[in-house]
């Protein structure tokens, strides 16, 4: 095994230091399948990755469905298959 | 940037509406997102000065599990993996090496993405996701060099205390190869402008990789660990490429062939005196900015005032160092009407700016010659 080199300190520093988050205020704007959209998309972060994507015609379900894709493709999110239809068709009527 | 009401800034892009934020250690900033925090530098902030603030330098995380409570006194920094001699440094052990200093900004691979036409998914952010700031620390050379990095290394990898949500989501870290990483340039920051660094920048240590995009600055750095082959998780392999080209461009709406890791900052300049849609009198007026590349200087700024038909040079302001902002500003006479002023810079490299946007599926790396639209009257 390998050998841990440490190497001693002695100077005093100052003690923990805490930062304080502002709190959350944005939230998912109202449409149908809300709380389904809710239990799967806040667990990992906020409203506003959502609510800050393009808009318009290139930004409807496809958009969205690819979206939802990648979050449980790259990023791990664990999504009934019966609610992914719902969240698609919600943030393509939403955003 | 308008600011609407005391609380909204518009970015002229469409869904470019943001609140303007209070978090502690900074002043308003643009709020990206807010778990985790993303925090936009406020343009005119670029006009104060060729040095961001610290209170000013934009944020930017990608995984919500971030550390809020951190003890200087029990902070480490491991080294460990494909070395002789694997290492604990507490702060006070990596205060006490040799220190160096570097000028030098940090641009996040996806700044300005709100205004990549065709608009693509991601951080739809501003201008304002740089900032250049006098990093202080130990060379990461320094570090590896007592650690003893073992023959058959190939890169290093760096972790920091920020983690996922989710034990489902890859966690954040990045490589460099190893002579990259051993090249003295490279290094280990705790102050930022003379002071500690700020907590959202990444207090108590984070990694300083000069003329590289923000991605590999690694913040809250703990974990540095030497390998033999590729680091191939999901930010190295996944995230963070680009188009393997020389323009690390492809026709808008299609997807490049082949894709490479992101690497260095090209070449971009900006006016920083004068916003998007300002109302001027005629006459003369001084045209002000910055410009910087991936670390071979800037060589010269040009301004036109007829929308690129015509250019003019700039005088250049100090040099802070081929990684740093190199103020430029130039006097210019506006006749009454519509006009469009722009600004080039040219690498000591001989890169110049593009007339036309490049495009990327990711929206990395925009340098168009950026246009102002003002009226004079
Ligand atoms: C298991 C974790 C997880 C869950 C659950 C999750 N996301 Fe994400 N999401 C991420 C991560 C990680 C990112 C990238 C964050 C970054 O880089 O700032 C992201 C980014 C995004 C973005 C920004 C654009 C982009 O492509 O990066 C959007 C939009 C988004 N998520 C939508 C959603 C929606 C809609 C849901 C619910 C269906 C969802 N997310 C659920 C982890 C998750």
């Amino acid at each position: 095994a390998a050998s841990l080199y440490t190497c001693a300190s002695t100077t005093a520093t100052a003690g923990p230091l805490s930062y304080e988050l502002p709190r959350e205020t944005i939230e998912f704007k109202p449409g149908p399948n809300l709380d389904v959209v809710k239990n799967n998309c806040l667990a990992c972060h906020s409203a506003d990755y959502i609510a800050t994507q393009p808009r318009g015609p290139k930004f409807g379900k496809d958009f969205w469905q690819a979206e939802v894709n990648k979050m449980i493709g790259a990023y791990g999110a664990q999504i009934d298959e019966a609610d992914i239809g719902k969240i698609v068709d919600y943030l393509a009527a939403t955003y | 940037l308008k600011v609407l009401a005391l609380d909204r800034v518009t970015m002229p892009f469409d869904n470019g509406e943001r609140p303007l934020v209070k978090y502690p250690q900074k002043r308003p900033m643009i709020g990206i997102t807010s778990r985790p925090p993303q925090l936009e530098t406020p343009f005119p902030v670029f006009n104060e000065g060729p040095i961001t603030p610290n209170d000013a330098f934009f944020v930017r995380y990608h995984l919500a599990d971030i550390p809020l409570d951190i003890d200087p006194a029990t902070f480490t920094l491991e080294i460990k993996g494909k070395v002789d001699h694997p290492l604990r440094l507490s702060l006070e052990d990596i205060k006490a090496m040799a220190q160096t200093e570097i000028v030098a900004v940090n641009q996040c691979s996806g700044n300005s993405r709100g205004f990549v036409d065709p608009r693509v998914a991601g951080g739809q952010l501003g201008h304002g996701a740089m900032g250049n700031a006098r990093w202080r620390g130990v060379s990461l050379k320094t570090v590896l060099d007592r650690a003893g990095v073992q023959h058959g290394a190939k890169q290093v990898v760096f972790g920091g205390m920020d983690g996922p949500v989710s034990d489902t989501t890859p966690d954040f870290a990045k490589a460099l190869d190893v002579d990259h990483a051993r090249d003295g340039e490279v290094m280990l920051a705790h102050l930022m402008n003379g002071r500690d660094l700020p907590f959202l920048n990444g207090f108590p240590l984070r990694l300083v990789v000069p003329g590289y995009y923000g991605t590999y600055w690694i913040k809250h750095l703990n974990e540095i660990t030497v390998i033999d082959n590729t680091y191939d998780n999901f930010w190295m392999k996944k995230a963070y490429r680009i188009p393997d080209n020389a323009c690390a461009c492809v026709e808008p709406g299609t997807t490049p062939t082949a894709t490479v890791p992101i690497g260095r900052l090209n070449v971009r300049s900006f006016i920083t005196n004068i916003p998007e849609g300002a109302q001027l009198r005629r006459g003369g007026k001084i045209l002000k900015g910055i410009a910087f590349d991936g670390g071979t200087g800037i060589r010269n700024v040009e301004v036109s005032v007829d929308g690129g038909k015509t250019w003019k040079g700039t005088r250049l302001g100090r040099d802070y160092g081929r990684y740093a902002f190199r103020e430029w500003k130039t006097p210019v006479r506006l006749a009454p009407g519509p006009h469009e002023l722009k600004v080039r810079a040219t690498s000591n490299g001989g890169d110049v700016q593009p007339a036309e946007a490049r495009w990327n599926p990711a929206g990395y790396m925009r340098n168009v010659i950026e246009t102002v639209r003002v009226t004079v009257s």
